[in-house]
């Protein structure tokens, strides 16, 4: 029982199954799946379509958390991604053209990745703080997306680019899909290999895992070149799925959403440790409550408050003074069914 | 740490006076370079334009980002301390539709203003509370002040609210002439602050405190410092500036609107950051900022005077950071070396 209790993904998941709960109780068609042509329809189903750019942003997040950095500009970079990618099927003439929309996604994925690799450069070769170096990039990518879009909200009507969103395969949405293969492709990567341990080291002390030999340098690096490629697969089904690039709107605050699910996950924003699992359930808590608070009625503008306060409630969870009050209050309560000793010196003892 | 390959800055040998004085004050080198480049861009923009360089244009810089100079004092408080505080923009929107409204149902500004100035106050000590008592790191604390100021903002009014208290809107139409030199009174609002914040930081203990911090959190604590109250204080600060701003921008544009100053934050920290404020902290200082604020509003008043898009702005004062930031990295590494 302790074992599960002090098991790190524990109270991700109670908190995840306690805003099921609530909507299943409070609204019944919540928990409805519907099969439709093969492919299933709920809103359930809605959640894990609407979760798969933040499921990409947040798990590049994860990796760069690890090694004790902050990637702040994947929501510019996704506004860019969409810019270049729609912008070249819109004037390729040829929008419904599958080979036209695979070299718009090729190209946008890879300005991305050359983004990545910017942040990558500043963060491990500059050795700036990683909060400021991305800063430069969040300041300045939005303006290179409306740059490029000429600032005006460029729109398409092109079939295979709004498959990427709005697709099914195997009956389920194809965003998903795509997000799960990251998922299961970074995670593998990491787990199944030394590189998961290597990027904690790094992350738990840079100097001491650079005495012992590991690259860190090339591991952070790569880090954010992988923060910045996802970013820029986001920023694809981000614009597929409204059908334009936005550059004033795609990824606006993601980067903070992101943060708050690999935080939610049970990664320490000082480095090291990370769980990817923790950071799919943390995706799946952010999406829910928003719908929750959706369905709830309040205006979505409004959602923010609530956020506010399950940031609040989770870092006090975590915070080692909350912990310790938590133990007092446990032992006390022990205390006063089995013995009259005092709590604190039981606690001293 | 492989210490950086980045050309020393020429040494004036002719001049051992000018060597001694930036031996002694390299931390004010980023500022001067502020300053150059804001004189830079003001000579440039002369030469170019002919007549960028007026007592109109210039009055209209210190009215137009008087709210943002506001928002930088405080910012820099909380930086020199090695604090960051993300809230700044979504405390002034919420401030200032929140004042909006209390005007509107009749509320005089006497009750009103002092009310939202306690409100940004209340969100900075919830800030400061969570990263002094609670161990929470300044970014993750702002974070949840600027959701909460957000969606505090959307409680409020989900869409804009006209003033027309004519109280209010004295602070912006009134214009105190000289020649044809102007200042209004949120100028004067702003240009106080910056008095303040500067004389404050300088001269008190509770100033040379926050530098202590910066400088290194346990020794100030050794020093029998407090540290505590200090770092909790810095936040209110920054929550009032906010309320403070919200007011400001409020008499500007006439109204409140809950989806002002998105991203505001971020031009805050870059102007404190571009007028020579180390990240890190324990460097810095008020006027600084306050020339920070004036380089990034002339880039956009030259961006309008040349009709290019205005998504120019946030690219040079993007750029801007990054040479800043590299050159404060320098510096940074040297005094290292000496070391």
């Amino acid at each position: 029982m302790t074992r599960i209790l002090k098991h790190r993904l524990f109270w991700p998941l109670i908190a995840l199954a306690v805003l099921l709960a609530i909507n299943a109780i409070t609204q019944p068609r919540f928990m409805k799946i519907t099969v439709r042509d093969g492919e299933l329809y709920g809103a359930l189903i809605d959640i894990l379509r609407n979760s798969a750019p933040l499921m990409l942003v947040a798990l590049g997040m994860t990796i760069v958390i690890a090694t004790r950095g902050i990637d702040l500009s994947v929501g510019a970079i996704m506004a860019v991604s969409g810019a270049v990618g729609l912008t070249i099927i819109d004037s390729s003439g040829s929008p419904e053209n599958l080979g036209t929309v695979a070299v718009a996604v090729v190209v946008a994925v890879l300005v991305a990745l050359v983004l990545g690799v910017w942040n990558g450069f500043l963060v491990s070769v500059l050795k700036i703080q990683p909060i400021i170096a991305t800063l430069v990039l969040m300041l300045a990518g939005r303006g290179v997306a409306l740059l490029i879009t000429g600032g005006f909200i460029t729109t398409v009507n092109s079939g295979p680019f709004e498959f990427i969103a709005s697709g099914y395969i195997l009956g389920l949405p194809f965003a998903f899909l795509l997000a799960m293969a990251a998922v299961a492709a970074v995670g593998i990567f990491e787990r199944r290999t030394a590189l998961g341990v290597l990027t904690e080291a790094v992350g738990i002390n840079p100097e001491a895992s650079r005495l012992a030999g590991v690259r860190s340098r090339s591991i952070i690096w790569s880090a954010y070149v992988l923060s910045g490629t996802l970013a820029g697969v986001a920023g694809i089904i981000y614009a597929s799925n409204i059908k334009a690039a936005d550059a004033n709107a795609a990824g606006l605050f993601i980067e903070l959403n992101a943060i708050l699910a690999v935080v939610l996950g049970g990664t320490s924003l000082m480095g090291g440790k990370f769980s990817i699992a923790g950071t799919v359930i943390g995706v799946f808590i952010i999406q829910t409550l928003e719908s929750t608070i959706l369905f709830l009625g309040v205006p979505s503008a409004q959602s923010p408050v609530f956020f506010a306060a399950v940031v609040v409630i989770v870092v006090l969870v975590q915070s080692p003074r909350v912990h310790r009050a938590g133990r007092h209050f446990t032992q006390a309560i022990r205390n006063r069914g089995s013995s009259p000793v005092p709590a604190d010196s039981e606690v001293a003892a | 740490m492989t210490t950086m390959e980045i050309a020393p800055p020429e040494r004036a040998a002719k001049n051992p006076g000018l060597q001694t004085f930036l031996g002694r004050h390299a931390s004010l080198m980023p500022t001067f370079a502020a300053l150059a480049i804001l004189i830079l861009l003001f000579v440039g923009a002369q030469i170019y334009f002919g007549n960028f360089i007026s007592a109109r244009n210039i009055s209209a810089l210190l009215l137009d980002n008087a709210y943002l100079l506001i928002l930088a004092v405080g910012m820099t408080f909380v930086i020199v301390t090695g604090g960051i505080d993300l809230s700044v923009g979504s405390v002034m929107a919420f401030t200032g539709i929140l004042l909006a409204k209390m005007l509107g149902t009749g509320i005089p500004a006497v009750v009103a203003v002092p009310t939202i100035l306690v409100g940004g106050a209340v969100i900075g000590l919830l800030i400061g509370v969570l990263v002094q008592y609670f161990n929470v790191q300044p970014f993750i604390a702002s974070l949840a002040g600027l959701f909460l100021a957000r969606g505090l903002a959307y409680v409020v009014s989900l869409s804009s609210i006209k003033v027309e208290d004519t109280s209010l809107l004295w602070l912006q139409s009134t214009r105190l002439k000289v020649g044809d030199w102007y200042i209004t009174p949120t100028g004067i609002i702003a240009l106080l602050v910056v008095v303040v914040g500067a004389l404050v930081m300088q001269f008190t203990r509770f100033g040379r405190t926050i530098y202590a911090i910066g400088g290194s959190e346990s020794s100030a604590h050794l020093m029998g410092l407090n540290v505590a109250r200090t770092k909790v204080m810095v936040y209110v600060i920054s929550g009032v500036c906010a309320g403070l701003a919200g007011l400001v921008l409020t008499a500007y544009t006439g109204a409140g609107y809950p989806r002002n100053g998105i991203g505001t934050e971020l031009d805050a920290i870059a102007a404190v950051v571009i007028g020579g404020t180390l990240l890190t902290g324990g460097r810095g200082y008020v006027l600084g900022s306050m020339i920070g604020v004036f380089v990034y509003g002339s880039i956009t008043t030259v961006i309008s005077f040349m009709g290019a898009e205005q998504s120019w702005t946030r690219i040079i004062v993007g750029s801007l950071l990054l040479l800043f930031i590299v050159v404060q990295r320098a510096i940074v590494a040297r005094s290292e070396r000496r070391r």
